[in-house]
């Protein structure tokens, strides 16, 4: 179980992992999150589902190299396994007909995004998925969003490809644009401070905005109340209530500011497992 | 003494008035290290201190255990230096010596009933309850018990607590075929990730744990009843012919005030479960990082409380404050427990309550607003409530705050299965042999009753095991419920 059946570099520092997992595969729902150890001595890491294969049993995940614990992950090899890999956690997406709906995947959000977007798209919605990233090295699963999407627009930031600007110019201008008021719903996941503005964006619009929240976690399943945010004032977790919620009532100063907590912990771990590897491979 | 205390032995005994002391690490000492702190008797401590015991004819301190280990007689194999004999005469009744000769509050249970302890020290059963575990598994003498026939039938066991544990170790031994299910990648539930090293070394409860699967209970890590399996499947797919629930409650709570969001705030099950399951206390040769505060509030007055303020002193606090709505007498934590902290050095801040945590730009936890309390009149537990003092607050600089107010009921097994009745506070409603209200399921420990300890998860455990048992053999009888403990409790006062 939890065996790795393939894996590839999407991007740099940007992993696509399929792993055995049938009992999770089984049960999975695009929005549904795992969570992962690379060894015994690892982080519990939560990741979104980016795919699932019921048939064949298998799960998709993309991660980024962040700290030690991701770059553990990222150097596992095809036929090794996860020393622990829990799941389905979290609430699954509310995926119902919304006429329209823009998907807004930023960075390593496309892959979240992907299976959401899918959902609408088979359902038989108007799928606008908005993509971006830094650069256009970073980008990836253009085609597969493509495939989901009627109208798939790509921004960077440093103008390398598509559009050059923040995912929030084209989402303001879709939603400008949408006089018949064809959109019922706006996704946005990816970085915190991406999800923010995109909230910030879409809110005089008064369209309903989900966001997937990546707090930091440790079991995943509402024991230790780590991922708790404030969502319109109430404290909820982002585990067992999320991990999708309303973008407009999110907290999300304290979520970026909770996100750091361990940002000093990080680099040093991972200074130390980087010095320990090239210990291990000099000689 | 009068008459009636006497034992009714064959010749009258010189009672000796104090226990046998168990050594311990010097305070100074352990607070740099994660060790465990009381050392452990050795044989020629442990026979002494059995050779106290009077051997009663009526032991009461058999009533006062919730699996009712045979006391006496364990004690007098210890004695007369028959120590695997003693630790296979608990283990008729207890699979968990070991662990419960160090972590169940035995001032309460059989050491309460003792009774030497009327006038004198009680017998130090718990301590020789570890001694001859410890002995038994350090000699490597642990044997396996004989087994009953297979029964082919399936048990599956929801969590690898105490009471998962227990049911699993008295199923197996019956004959039927165990497997237990743990959402975490380790098995024990809050014997690893709660208890401390210092407290419960980790490796007794591998060890325990291995001596059930060397039994041939199957353990299943990583898996989320509820979500990666349905209540529904562990019957129909899984062909399972009973199902005990023994998730613990698992659900922290917290107080709701002002700042308590703020980074470097734990709820006391993060903490205990970043320090102790996932060894952040070894950090960075672990991955998993831990705020380490130099001034440290623990809120609460429980045995939690005193784990986590004395692992804050581990991890290198300067100062760990533990602040108490009420006053020390009403303090539900084991005195051995608060002793131990006091030792180390903690400070205890009686009739107060966090009113309001303030915090840096960084969003990271700097002071806290306290307001002071006095106590009225008696609540409901019984215990005189704490009520504020008009205008009394104080104000704490700190920079770890660990709540330890206790847990409330997880939902996310039981929100899942239908037909299972809770009750108003979202625990599992389980009759006194642990039946729930749906048939061939059973619960037992924190997830009926509440935060409660690992001893009456154990006893929990073997009530339903029993109860298993007889179900399993005669599977055709009608599923009744039986009034529940609690209302058995309300009938009779």
């Amino acid at each position: 179980m939890a065996r790795i059946l393939a894996k590839s570099e999407l991007a740099p520092k940007i992993h696509e992992i399929v792993v055995e997992a049938p009992r999770i595969a089984r049960k999975a729902l695009p929005g549904h999150f795992v969570v992962v150890m690379p060894d015994e001595h690892g982080e519990r890491i939560p990741l979104t589902i980016a795919d699932f294969d019921r048939h064949q049993g298998t799960i998709t995940l993309v991660m980024m190299v962040v700290g030690a614990s991701t770059l553990k992950l990222s150097r596992l090899e095809v036929g090794q396994s996860f020393y622990a890999l829990i799941g389905p956690l979290g609430k699954p997406s509310e995926v119902e007909a919304a006429g329209t709906v823009v998907m807004v995947a930023g960075g390593v959000g496309a892959a979240p995004v992907y299976p959401i977007a899918r959902a609408f798209y088979e359902l038989g919605d108007r799928v606008i998925t908005i993509q971006g990233a830094r650069s256009r090295e970073l980008l990836f699963w253009t085609d597969r969003l493509a495939a989901v999407s009627h109208r798939h627009i790509i921004t960077t930031d440093d103008g390398s490809f598509g559009r050059k600007g923040l995912v929030t110019d084209p989402l303001r201008e879709v939603l400008e644009e949408d006089r018949d008021k064809a959109i019922g719903c706006v996704y946005a996941i990816g970085p915190a401070v991406m999800m923010k503005f995109c909230a910030r964006t879409t809110e005089p619009f008064g369209v309903k905005t989900v966001v997937s929240l990546n707090s930091i976690m440790v079991d995943g399943t509402g024991m230790c109340g780590g991922c708790r945010v404030d969502v319109g004032g109430q404290t909820l977790f982002t585990c067992v209530d999320g991990p999708e919620f309303d973008g407009h009532r999110v907290d999300w100063d304290l979520l970026i500011s909770r996100q750091n907590i361990y940002h000093e912990q990080e680099a040093c771990s991972l200074e130390k497992y980087l010095q320990q590897f090239q210990g291990e491979h000099a000689t | 003494m009068k008459e009636a205390d006497q034992p009714q032995g064959k010749k009258k005994k010189k009672v000796i008035k104090h226990r046998v002391a168990m050594p311990e690490q010097d305070p100074e000492v352990r607070i740099r290290n994660f060790d465990e702190v009381p050392l452990g008797y050795t044989p020629e401590q442990a026979q002494a201190e059995a050779r106290r015991c009077l051997q009663c004819k009526k032991p009461k301190c058999i009533d006062g255990c919730p699996v009712a280990v045979d006391i006496p007689g364990f004690v007098d194999l210890v004695a007369e230096g028959k120590f695997v004999e003693a630790a296979r005469r608990i283990k008729q009744t207890n699979c968990l010596p070991a662990i419960c000769g160090r972590v169940c509050p035995q001032e309460t249970q059989c050491e309460a009933q003792c009774i030497l302890g009327k006038k004198h020290d009680p017998a130090a059963i718990g301590r020789l309850e570890r001694f001859a575990a410890d002995y038994e598994r350090e000699q490597g003498l642990v044997e396996l018990p004989p087994k009953a026939p297979p029964t082919g039938k399936k048990v599956a066991v929801v969590g690898s607590g105490p009471a998962g544990l227990t049911v699993a170790g008295d199923l197996i031994l019956l004959g039927h075929d165990v497997t237990i299910f743990e959402a975490f990648h380790k098995p024990g539930g809050v014997l690893m990730y709660g208890i401390p090293e210092f407290r419960l070394p980790k490796r007794i409860v591998e060890e325990e744990v291995d001596y059930l699967r060397r039994l041939g209970v199957r353990i299943e890590l990583n898996q989320v009843i509820g979500k990666s399996i349905t209540l529904d499947e562990l019957f129909d797919e899984e062909g399972f012919d009973a199902v005990f629930i023994g998730v613990g409650a698992g659900l922290p709570r917290f107080m709701n005030v002002p700042g308590e969001n703020l980074g470097g705030v734990y709820s006391a099950s993060e903490y205990l479960t970043r320090a102790n399951l996932m060894k952040a206390f070894a950090f960075p040769d672990y991955d998993t990082p831990i705020v380490c505060g130099r001034h440290v509030c623990v809120i609460g007055g429980g045995n939690v409380a005193m784990d986590a303020a004395r692992t804050a002193r581990r991890l290198g606090a300067e100062e760990v404050t533990i602040l108490y709505r009420r006053s020390r007498q009403e303090m539900p934590a084991r005195a051995e427990e608060i002793h131990h902290a006091e030792e180390e050095g903690i400070v205890f801040r009686l009739l107060c309550s966090p009113i309001e945590y303030t915090g840096d730009e960084r969003g990271m936890v700097r002071q806290v607003r306290c307001q002071q309390m006095e106590l009225g009149p008696p609540d409901e537990s019984g215990r005189r409530r704490p009520v504020p003092i008009p205008g009394a607050t104080f104000t704490l600089d700190t920079d770890l705050v660990i709540v330890a107010i206790g847990s409330g009921a997880n939902p996310l097994l039981t929100q899942q299965a239908p037909g299972i009745k809770l009750n108003r506070w979202g625990y599992i409603a389980a009759d006194q042999r642990g039946r729930t209200s749906r048939r061939a399921v059973w619960a037992g420990g924190d997830i009926v009753t509440g935060s409660a300890t690992v001893i009456l998860a154990m006893g929990a455990g073997k009530t339903a095991a029993r109860d298993i048992h007889h179900y399993l053999s005669n599977p055709d009888a009608p599923w009744v419920e039986e009034p529940s403990a609690q209302e058995v409790a309300s009938s009779e006062t």
